[in-house]
């Protein structure tokens, strides 16, 4: 599972699950991850300061005043031996996305690209099980796959300087939904009305690494109806 | 609205709460923020008495010029700053302020903090701290994400901003801080994908000058003047990521991350600042040149405690003055 445990500053070790990125490989890195998760919010023993998982690594951040690299040394190689699977429910959760034209920035030249018509990508878009590999680049911002091979496409050659909030992007087997307005490479193919991330809620995210994801298509007068209520 | 507060006359270029941060958010892509320069966070505090993490306002380049509205309070700047005091019952005559020691403001006196010297980030703090919203028991001001305190901006012009307590009565204190080394070499520690790059590249690195560009704030530095190709492809996965981290980008250009950077990245990281002199290099202005010398990872955690020790040091310096 845990091929290395690197330090790479005085304040971290990047965990290193190995150089591909599978579903299989990351589902490691999210089981490590929640099992340090949980000792961090018990009481933090450790003085751990974050913990951040990504495609097939585990960051580890920590606070070098504490003078307990050896105790943290021995932590981490002893992950290997613990019961690591995941006792956390994974939640699921379904996120509604109008793929109206208005919204759909690409989705025309998605179709030329990969030679699939619009209503076959919204299909296949709807029947992907997605599954969270990380969240990052911005807060809130899920990296999700995985797309059927046929869809994949590379991003676009010149990025927007100004992607709309709530904007579904996919890029190879990956999908992202932006939660704010940002700049950003991603053929835009629909839009959700739904907050990713609300800095005044007590749980901020919508989504956990790791979490399933479900999308249901709606429709736009669905959508203004929704973005109202999110007001 | 409460008994204490300043007025904004002029709010500065990059003026901001900060603290030491946010923990255990990165995942949720949510950056680390907090004082780019820790040194001078901990001994404005230290000064005032105050909590060792209590937030303060950090300016970059050209500082916010305040007017204490309600109240009396005591102050601090650290850094290298050049500041002037205008007392109400002086008649407004400007006297040239000297870092590191308390003021006692009164009502009406007005603080222009109108520049950083030879250094780019400097700390105004005051007795009892400011009053904040803060987020996740943090006050710090992630502007990009626009969280944290103030509604997640900078400070603006015309704003308010409250204190918590008022202050009169305690004794003014100095003291004696060392001129920071302004040496140009940057210390490194080798970077997770340092196999990315040829040996031929490595040695470019370590051996030729970089040039700090015009493009350098809280979220990254970016170095130019030699470029720096990477043998594989100029992307990774991306991964979680560090303040310090140098990241070699397609055009070669490297930048150094700083408090705000991106959770993650997927550029190859060639080498890591080390924490001792990444508050350095953060102080450094533009067309300034620097070289990179590698080191351990043991010598780097000796610099960071023997820095921590020395502040600690420093410390036992404080003393009272007369006015």
């Amino acid at each position: 599972m845990i091929k290395n445990v690197n330090q790479i500053s005085e304040q971290a070790f990047l965990l290193d699950f190995g150089d591909e990125v599978t579903r299989e490989i990351n589902q490691n890195v999210i089981n490590t991850f929640n099992f340090i998760s949980k000792k961090m919010q018990k009481n933090n023993p450790l003085g751990l300061k974050n913990c951040v998982p990504s495609y097939n690594k585990l960051l580890i951040h920590f606070n070098p005043s504490k003078k307990n690299k050896d105790e943290l040394i021995n932590f981490l190689n002893g992950i290997e031996h613990l019961q690591t699977e995941s006792s956390v429910n994974i939640d699921e959760v379904e996120i509604p996305v109008c793929y109206d034209e208005e919204f759909a920035l690409d989705i025309k030249d998605v179709s030329k690209k990969t030679k699939i018509n619009e209503d076959l990508i919204i299909n296949s878009h709807l029947s992907t099980q997605f599954f969270v590999y990380m969240i990052g680049f911005m807060p809130g911002l899920p990296f999700m796959g995985d797309l059927e091979t046929n869809l994949n496409v590379p991003r676009l050659m010149t990025p927007r300087l100004q992607v709309p909030p709530g904007s579904v992007g996919i890029v190879e087997k990956f999908c992202v939904i932006y939660p704010n307005q940002s700049p950003g490479g991603w053929n835009i193919i629909g839009r959700t009305p739904i907050k990713l991330f609300d800095k005044n809620k007590i749980k901020a995210t919508l989504l956990n690494p790791g979490s399933k994801v479900k999308i249901c298509k709606i429709s736009k007068k669905e959508f203004l109806e929704i973005q109202k209520i999110n007001e | 609205m409460s008994n204490c507060y300043f007025s904004v006359e002029r709010a500065g270029i990059y003026t901001t709460f900060q603290d030491s941060g946010y923990d255990f958010l990165q995942h949720f892509g949510v950056t680390t923020g907090g004082v780019v320069d820790n040194n001078l966070f901990r001994t404005a505090n230290k000064l005032l008495g105050n909590d060792d993490n209590e937030p303060v306002i950090e300016f970059a380049y050209q500082g916010p010029k305040l007017k204490l509205e309600k109240g009396n309070v005591q102050i601090a700047i650290t850094g290298d700053v050049h500041f002037i005091i205008s007392k109400k019952s002086e008649n407004y005559t400007d006297t040239l302020g000297k870092c590191f020691q308390t003021y006692q403001l009164h009502e009406g006196d007005i603080i222009d903090i109108i520049a950083t010297k030879s250094s780019i980030y400097g700390y105004f703090g005051l007795l009892g701290g400011f009053k904040l919203n803060k987020y996740n028991s943090s006050g710090s001001t992630l502007v990009r994400s626009k969280i944290g305190p103030n509604d997640g901006r900078k400070i603006q012009e015309n704003q308010l901003i409250e204190f918590n307590k008022e202050s009169q009565n305690e004794k003014l204190k100095q003291i004696s801080f060392p001129t920071t080394d302004k040496s140009n070499v940057i210390r490194v520690i080798e970077g997770p994908q340092e196999s990315f790059f040829s040996l031929e590249t490595i040695n470019q690195f370590y051996n030729s000058p970089f040039t700090i560009s015009k493009s350098a704030d809280r979220m990254g530095i970016r170095l130019d003047g030699n470029q720096i190709t990477s043998k594989q492809s100029p992307n990774i996965p991306s991964e979680g990521i560090i303040k310090g981290s140098v990241q070699v980008p397609g055009d070669g250009n490297p930048i150094v991350l700083m408090v705000d950077h991106p959770t993650i990245g997927g550029y190859p990281k060639i080498a890591t600042v080390i924490l001792n002199d990444l508050v350095k290099l953060a102080q450094l202005s533009f067309g300034k040149e620097v070289s990179f010398e590698k080191v351990s990872i043991e010598t780097a955690e000796n610099l960071y405690y023997e820095n921590k020790n020395n502040l600690d040091e420093i410390f036992k310096s404080i003393k009272n003055y007369n006015n």
